[in-house]
């Protein structure tokens, strides 16, 4: 019995820890009245037909989104958990959290935000509009594109595990080895750590590779790379950066655990082993993974920026060389986030110059979308908002960042709360300001109906000033030389900067809050919202030609692109859309093989945490036999009828003559 | 520099703002975070000139072509400007030109390796003064300072003489930490089984904090110590009275005192192993040290 359980027994499950065991009571309640909803409602045929099992990109896109927000509201309570302990945590008062509770909080809070919630989300916006805006049918492998989701969902299910079974790791987002290391760590929180970004880095880096493919090989005719919409060009480079990236951090990650696991000494302290070598290789991967989050948000807001001036995007050209250099430089810089390491002058002079010169293309891209405002015609609907919003936001985070590129800035400036409000200030400003102006861009597309523009508006400015109250008092805190994660402080001075901080996350949550509702009023009110048309912003690119949301095979006919800004040439240019003639479309069919790779992926994992040999053989074996299986699948194509093509497309037509009249 | 002058105008408020309270790292007391302190400010002036008018023109330019502004001009199909791409490639660039140079500078002066040259903005240093020795280890979760030429150990506890240039030789038991005073000088990692070192000097007598700014487990919060920038008189003392403490620490103490454990009081040895630190950098206190993995000499 022991054997078979591992690590594992009764003293992993947190019992005594009320907290834990309250959440895990409403978690279990919830998800208890999801199943029987599900259950109720019939739903869990067209559950596992029509989503689990889906390949079409756009549901898959649809689900990432989903797993993003779900996983953005366990970030962010461990966000408010923080801000409430530091706001309490004075003198003689511990708080309410013990440091074994809390560090695993701000890890948790680190991994789950970035692996989580910001990639899920960027990867979501890609898969749903990357194949819609060049013209095509699907990815490239729409087969690996479900089972890239279902690694990443399970991945998240490991992390979430972690906050019922056992513990999660207690090291900080990156997990620096010595501590992370078997001495200094020995509990299941780092092996949970460790296994749960395998599993979600198998996901990414297939999504990566599916993407490029899908970018290089399957433009509509006409299109040429200097012809895509920038979205598109910023979703091919985060992908050339996640194909690049990626493998360093399954690399590097498989080194710890077999420091961890099998006893070897690549970063330990004895024989030979060196940490300074790790944070090295984490780095290399950590930094382009910023600019892998932060790309597609610049393809959004140069979306959004076009659409809502009503004019051409300002400097295609140089917007699109901005981004490849971005792309290439942010492999020069890893060394910034350790000048305090001891490299030497020149060495850490070489990485802050190289860091200070990705400033030059993003300030292009900044005065390009000016330049697109200047003489537009702006309409202030939500999604220009939150762009509005990040040009003012992020060019403060930006001047910050370039200030910690200074070698002896940094310093001082290095791990203190300066750098936390550093780094909020890019991606919250940046990344989440972007996504948020990308869902409520695309939602129409996605579902055939706006969201609804009061709530969306109150949820960008509870995000934006709640933003600005929670950190800006980091930053006078940084420079009052206070260190980040710490659970307790002594000088009783700080703490109105914390109060002012935590008042700030509460905005921020009313600013989720909001979000939320905003998804429920929109559902409620979708007859008064609905989109008919198509084309709900008067769009300019190839998504805005088809049907909302599109129908399975997206496009009744490859289109035909002559202009960058396809969609309003075709508009400008009298378009007639055909209504007959129509040929059967060659689809791929649904397949439950990632589901159950990825189940099986999150068993092993699972098992290898709690050193449970014999169930990670077994997974393992079970892994192996389902991939053979499927190699077997013949079965992976259809053709819509030529019959049920022209039914759409009629239901299509009916629409748009209605939305005219 | 009319420029300039609006720049420090609009800074103005903030650094007012900021006045109010405690910015150590803007109003440090040795030379070497003064120096740095300095460095924020300048880099900041420099991006401000570009970051404002980048602000005001988003505000601007968002109100000026708004869509019910009939007034305001519109060019749906204008998007390019040879002249204007090179303005808004060149003004950046320039920017980061000087940024750039400042930084270069600034690294090589202020390497926390190279011996100092100067106490302050005013005073350079003495020829033939050699500086203070003091040899860091980060412990779980405590700091130990060895003074070698003075031959005594201090825990959770930093004296300095004032305008004495000091040498810090730093490094860590178990895991990484980071040796930070900031009123003294930026921080440097403390790594177990590698030195670091750092060059700084205290101008001003008095009190401040230093603690551990790299993570480092359950302890970390309490990882405080004292400095203490005392007069050349006053630190004299503070060695005295060390010598007076009783206890010395030999390799079987510093094991013991490794053992982790939160919030120590300040403990004084009035002697020290003169090959402790040594061990302790090779990793070799509780086991022989291998002559061929000496490479502190």
């Amino acid at each position: 019995m022991s054997n078979l359980l591992g690590r594992l027994d009764w003293n992993a499950i947190p019992f005594h820890e009320l907290i834990l065991l309250y959440t895990f009571i409403a978690v279990s309640l919830g998800g208890v009245a999801i199943l029987a909803a599900i259950t109720y409602y019939r739903a869990w045929g067209p559950l596992w037909r029509d989503w689990i099992t889906s390949i079409d990109h756009k549901k898959i896109g649809i689900m990432y989104i989903i797993l993003g927000v779900v996983m953005l509201l366990r970030g962010f309570s461990d966000a408010l958990m923080m801000r409430a302990q530091q706001a309490l945590s004075f003198g003689n008062s511990p708080g309410y959290l013990p440091p074994h509770h809390y560090d695993q909080v701000f890890t948790a809070h680190g991994v789950i935000m970035i692996f989580f919630v910001a990639m899920p989300l960027v990867t979501g916006l890609m898969n749903f509009v990357v194949p819609l805006q060049i013209g095509a049918r699907d990815v490239a492998f729409p087969f690996l594109n479900n089972f890239s989701f279902w690694m990443t969902t399970f991945g998240a299910g490991l992390v979430m595990m972690s906050l019922f079974v056992g513990e999660f790791a207690r090291t900080g987002w990156l997990a620096y080895p010595p501590l992370s290391g078997i001495a200094y760590s020995p509990d299941v929180g780092v092996d949970y750590y460790i296994w749960a970004l395998q599993i979600a880095g198998v996901g990414t880096l297939l999504s990566g590779i599916n993407l490029i493919a899908t970018i290089v090989k399957m433009r509509a005719p006409g299109m040429t790379l200097m012809k895509m919409p920038v979205f598109t060009w910023t979703a091919l480079c985060t992908n050339v950066l996640i194909v690049a990236a990626f493998p360093v951090l399954t690399a590097v990650l498989a080194m710890l655990s077999l420091d961890r696991y099998a006893g070897t000494s690549f970063f330990t302290n004895e024989l030979g082993g060196n940490p300074m070598m790790y944070v090295n290789l984490i780095w290399i991967w950590g930094h382009p993974e910023v600019y892998i989050l932060i790309l597609p948000a610049f393809g959004v807001f140069s979306e959004v920026v076009a659409t809502f001036c009503g004019k051409r995007l300002f400097g295609y050209a140089s917007m699109v060389y901005a981004t490849v250099v971005i792309t290439i430089l942010s492999y020069l810089v890893w060394l910034h986030h350790f000048f305090t390491m001891g490299s030497g002058a020149s060495v850490n002079s070489f990485f802050g110059i190289t860091t200070m010169i990705i400033s030059i293309p993003t300030g292009a891209k900044i005065f390009n979308w000016l330049f697109t405002m200047y003489r537009g015609r702006i309409r202030f609907e939500v999604p220009m908002m939150w762009t509005l919003g990040f040009m003012i936001t992020f060019v403060i985070g930006g001047m910050t960042g370039v200030l910690l590129a200074v070698p002896p800035a940094d310093f001082a400036l290095h791990n203190s709360l300066f750098l936390v409000a550093h780094f909020h200030n890019v991606i919250i400003g940046g990344v989440l300001f972007g996504m948020m102006a990308g869902i409520t861009y695309w939602f129409p597309k996605a579902f055939g109906f706006k969201l609804d523009p009061f709530w969306g508006k109150c949820s960008f400015w509870f995000w934006l000033v709640g933003f600005w109250f929670a950190f800006m008092p980091l930053y006078v805190l940084g420079l009052m030389g206070v260190t980040r994660r710490l659970s307790h402080f002594d000088d009783p001075s700080l703490r109105i900067w914390f109060l002012i901080a935590a008042f700030g996350a509460v905005l921020i949550f009313l600013g989720i809050l909001s979000f939320l509702i905003q998804l429920y009023v929109s559902f409620r009110n979708r007859e008064s919202l609905r989109d008919t048309t198509g084309d709900p912003w008067d769009g300019r690119t190839l998504e805005w030609s088809t049907s909302s949301p599109p129908p399975a095979y997206n496009f009744a006919f490859t289109p035909v692109v002559r202009d960058n800004d396809t969609w309003d040439d075709m508009k400008k240019n009298g378009y007639v859309r055909p209504q007959s003639g129509f040929v059967p479309i060659h689809m791929p069919k649904n397949t439950g093989a990632g589901f159950v790779l990825a189940a099986l992926s999150a068993v092993v994992g699972f098992a290898l945490i709690w050193h449970m040999w014999l169930l990670a053989c077994v997974g393992f074996a079970g892994l192996l036999i389902s991939i053979v299986v499927h190699t077997f699948n013949y079965k992976r194509d259809f053709h819509i009828p030529a019959e049920e093509v022209g039914r759409v497309e009629d239901i299509r037509t009916r629409m748009l003559v209605g939305s005219h009249v | 520099m009319s420029i300039s002058r609006l720049i420090k105008g609009l800074v103005a408020p903030g650094a007012f703002a900021l006045s109010g309270c405690n910015t150590v790292l803007l109003h440090p007391s040795g030379a070497v975070a003064a120096q740095q302190g300095h460095l924020i400010v300048q880099s900041t002036v420099l991006m401000l000139i570009i970051v404002i008018p980048v602000i005001a023109l988003t505000v601007f330019l968002a109100w000026r072509y708004r869509q019910s502004n009939k007034d305001a001009t519109y060019t749906p199909d204008w998007d390019h400007s040879t002249q204007l791409e090179l303005v808004i490639w060149a003004a950046p660039l320039l920017i980061i030109i000087a940024l750039g140079a400042l930084t270069w500078i600034s690294s090589h002066t202020l390497d926390p390796y190279r011996p100092l040259r100067r106490l302050d903005a005013a005073r350079a240093v003495p020829s033939g003064t050699k500086p203070l020795t003091i040899e860091v280890v980060a412990l779980d979760w405590k700091w130990l300072f060895i003074y070698p030429e003075q031959g005594i150990a201090v825990v959770n506890e930093l004296a300095a003489p004032v305008d004495v240039p000091i040498n810090f030789k730093i490094t860590a038991s178990s895991v990484m930490n980071s040796f930070f005073v900031p009123a003294l000088a930026g921080q440097v990692y403390a790594m177990p089984g590698m030195q670091t070192q750092l060059n700084a000097v205290m101008n001003q007598p008095g009190e401040y904090e230093g603690f551990s700014a790299n993570y480092s487990g359950a302890g970390f919060s309490g990882m405080h110590f004292t400095f203490r920038g005392l007069s050349s008189a006053g630190f004299d003392q503070w060695v005295r009275s060390a010598k007076g403490a009783g206890q010395e620490l030999g390799k079987e103490g510093y094991l013991e005192l490794a053992r982790p454990s939160e919030r120590d009081p300040i403990r004084r040895y009035s002697g020290v192993d003169a090959s402790l630190y040594d061990a302790i950098l090779n990793q070799c206190v509780a086991t022989p040290c291998m002559a061929s993995m000496d490479y502190s000499k």
